[in-house]
């Protein structure tokens, strides 16, 4: 008997120990990422389910109301559209800008690695606090705002850049602050992935009578840089998904948030945690969010193939 | 997603709310203000407060603390989104034994988050309380928060610029909207507008108020929607009208609640808090008034919103009677502390109508003005009004305001909202 106890533990061991240690060293991570991320999950869930206003551990379960009044709930699906539009808008803007800046530092013969600090440094910025030097600095709506003084200078009126919503010039405002942070962290990327071009394939394309300049990018350039390409548009999406710093820090006031630009993240935000308080109708907004979430990215690793070999 | 709820929540903060994380953090650690019992066996009772702007107002609220006999009262002051603290910290044991805060809400109430106080206001003193900020702390009969100060908001209007644009002070929305627009072509030189509601054109602050100045109201006395009339559509339309003429000023640096713009003459009319009213006397001296918002319609009647942020003990409470006996303290019984929270730091109205009588700083010039309208024209959003039926108000009102949606069909939506809302809260009471 005892002697089969201890084959037991010597076999939950593992040989060395080896499960011991596996434990010792995942242990406390596994632990922490169950606790706070599965455990939330989970309980958002089971919270989808329940009429949960200002409480965490509700009684009355409504079955799939929640999920009725949220797609039924015109804030919540026009959300959805602005977050699809912002999408389609930022993803190639910041793709092209940031593929042009790695394009044109990596042809620097000197001060590269100055330029490629300059472009790179907004990155370091908090989104926070670049939504609040976009709002009180550069585009407010008075006379000497930034934006509305160089409008000065050419006879243009003062605009009220966040408050303007025909035409959309609020638009304007987070669609820069997110480019002006973002692209030089995707420059770095591409000047990576263009370093890692074969020099050999230029020479062969010299040889063949290849012009430098756009036929060398279409054909060589551009297709070298597939993999990283794949990485960047997939990030991209992810980071608009998770879109909320620059909206909610631009927008929103001391009385809540306008009914445009909201995306579906913020809209949530005022469900469940502002003085709205319903844990159980945010949660399935949540939750229909993050299905919607996970089949674009399903969809989109499939398309680009990713994690696919290299041919 | 919860991971992305953290996410947010470690990511966000408005202006104000920079700190938010901040108190976050507090609210999740072990710092609850609440020290382990005192070596004496005293009830240690945690008490939270918003960040009032006013210098010596901390000072002040943690004197009285100090004050209390019967228990060790432990004060935080805290900054950020306060409203969303105190929910969050509602959800836990962590949380505030005794706190201030901007309702209770509806929900809070019917959840069971706050505890009935209504044996700490006696009838006698229950008649003292300002009636218009005591109503939206009374459900069922029952008193849920005890009204502390009372906060209102008003037209400020420069003398001196309406009077050189030959402009008498409007007194009904027609005439504030061909004011506002007379006075932004007189200033457009200086690059200046007629009238500033807030950056979002009024959405946000304006809220009930043109309803009310309206002759309507946001629920009846008996429980039902109580814009679903002609006169709320045309009341909004007129906003909209001043947004359409370019008569405000929009995108301000510093929003509604402080009186910059004012101050700085980017605007001759402002719609700000009576709190800013020291700040503008100082700038301005005499060279300025306060309105009411001004009346629309045959049933009109001028309209000043006011409220007030109560004290409440939450359910979670560790010691409920002690944290309700010293609730009873400083804000019933107290009345020399309630008289210097209200007129010692900054500008408030006392919520008792006997401390609001005798305060000198309220008798004279634009200050007497603004307690008389207040008094007199003072409306508070009613406790059915709940959180979900106010978004899909301001939502229509933004849109109305600055896209010149039609405010019928845009009010149609809000009624049917609130409707539901209504019998959401009916239903389950």
């Amino acid at each position: 008997m005892q002697r089969t106890q201890r084959s037991l533990t010597a076999r939950l061991l593992g040989p060395q120990n080896r499960n011991l240690w596996f434990w010792v060293f995942v242990g406390p991570f596994a632990i922490g990422l169950a606790l706070f991320t599965y455990v939330p999950l989970a309980w958002s869930v089971y919270l989808s389910f329940f009429d949960a206003h200002n409480t965490v551990s509700p009684t009355h379960f409504v079955g799939l109301d929640n999920y009725l009044s949220m797609l039924g709930d015109s804030a919540f699906t026009s959300s959805l559209w602005t977050f699809v539009v912002f999408t389609l808008f930022i993803v190639p803007a910041t793709y092209a800008l940031a593929l042009g800046l790695a394009l044109a530092v990596n042809r620097l013969r000197f001060a590269q690695a100055f330029f490629r600090s300059v472009f790179f440094l907004p990155a370091a910025c908090s989104y926070v606090v670049a939504a609040l030097v976009w709002k009180l600095s550069i585009f407010n709506g008075v006379r000497f705002g930034l934006a509305n003084t160089v409008l000065g200078w050419f006879g243009g009126d003062q605009t009220a850049w966040l408050s303007t919503t025909h035409p959309p010039w609020y638009w304007l405002v987070i669609v820069t602050v997110r480019l002006w942070l973002q692209a030089g962290f995707y420059m770095i990327l591409f000047l990576a992935g263009l370093q890692r071009v074969p020099i050999q394939l230029y020479e062969a394309a010299a040889v063949d009578g290849a012009r430098a300049g756009w036929q060398t990018f279409r054909h060589i350039t551009f297709p070298a840089l597939r993999a990283t390409s794949v990485a960047v548009v997939l990030l991209l999406v992810i980071n608009a998904f998770q879109a909320f710093d620059e909206f909610y820090n631009l927008l929103s006031d001391s009385r809540g948030y306008p009914p445009y630009a909201r995306p579906p993240l913020v809209y949530l935000y005022y469900t469940a945690l502002g003085q709205g308080q319903n844990l159980g109708l945010g949660s399935a907004g949540a939750v229909i969010l993050a299905l919607i979430v996970a089949v674009v990215t399903v969809a989109q690793a499939r398309w680009f193939g990713l994690g696919r070999k290299e041919a | 997603m919860p991971i992305s709820r953290r996410r947010l929540m470690a990511s966000g903060g408005s202006l104000a709310g920079l700190v938010l994380t901040g108190g976050l953090a507090t609210a999740c650690g072990s710092n609850t203000g609440r020290e382990g019992g005192g070596a004496s066996g005293a009830p240690v009772i945690s008490q939270w407060y918003h960040q009032y702007g006013e210098p010596g107002a901390e000072q002040a609220v943690k004197r009285y603390a100090a004050a209390y006999r019967k228990a060790k009262v432990t004060v935080q002051w805290r900054p950020g989104n306060y409203d969303q603290q105190t929910a969050a910290a509602l959800l836990t044991d962590s949380g505030p034994d005794v706190f201030e805060v901007n309702g209770p809400t509806l929900d809070q109430i019917r959840g069971g988050q706050v505890v009935d106080l209504t044996d700490l206001v006696s009838n006698d003193v229950r008649g003292d309380f300002n009636p218009t900020v005591l109503a939206p702390k009374v459900h069922d009969g029952k008193v849920w928060g005890i009204p502390q100060v009372i906060d209102t908001q008003l037209l400020y209007y420069r003398k001196g610029l309406l009077s050189d644009a030959g402009v008498e002070p409007p007194q009904s929305l027609d005439a504030l909207v061909d004011a506002a627009k007379q006075l932004a072509e007189k200033l457009k030189g200086k690059k200046a507008k007629g009238l500033f509601l807030g950056n979002d054109g009024g959405a946000g602050v304006l809220g009930g108020t043109p309803l009310f100045a309206s002759g309507l109201a946001l629920i009846t006395e008996d429980g039902r929607v109580g814009f679903d009339d002609p006169a709320a559509a045309r009341a909004l339309g007129k906003v909209h009208q001043l947004h359409a003429e370019k008569s405000l000023l929009l995108g301000a640096p510093a929003d509604w609640p402080d009186p910059s713009a004012f101050i700085q003459g980017l605007t001759a009319m402002q719609w700000s808090g009576l709190w800013a009213l020291p700040q503008i006397k100082k700038a301005l001296g005499d060279d300025f008034g306060v309105l009411p918002f001004p009346k629309d319609g045959p049933n009109g009647k001028p309209a000043v919103p006011v409220g007030a942020y109560a004290t409440a003990v939450s359910a979670r409470s560790k010691d409920k009677a002690a944290a309700k006996a010293y609730a009873k303290w400083l804000w019933v019984e107290r009345t020399d502390y309630q008289e210097d929270f209200a007129l010692s730091y900054g500008f408030h109205i006392p919520a008792r109508t006997s401390l609001a009588e005798k305060a000198e700083r309220l008798r004279e010039g634009p200050a007497a003005d603004a307690v008389r309208l207040a008094t007199e024209y003072g409306y508070a959003e009613p406790l059915l009004w709940t959180p979900a039926a106010k978004v899909a108000y301001q939502d229509a009102l933004s849109r109305v305001i600055k896209d010149g949606a039609n405010p019928e069909s845009e009010l149609r939506a809000v009624v049917r909202k609130t409707d539901a809302e209504l019998r959401r809260v009916r239903k389950s009471a």
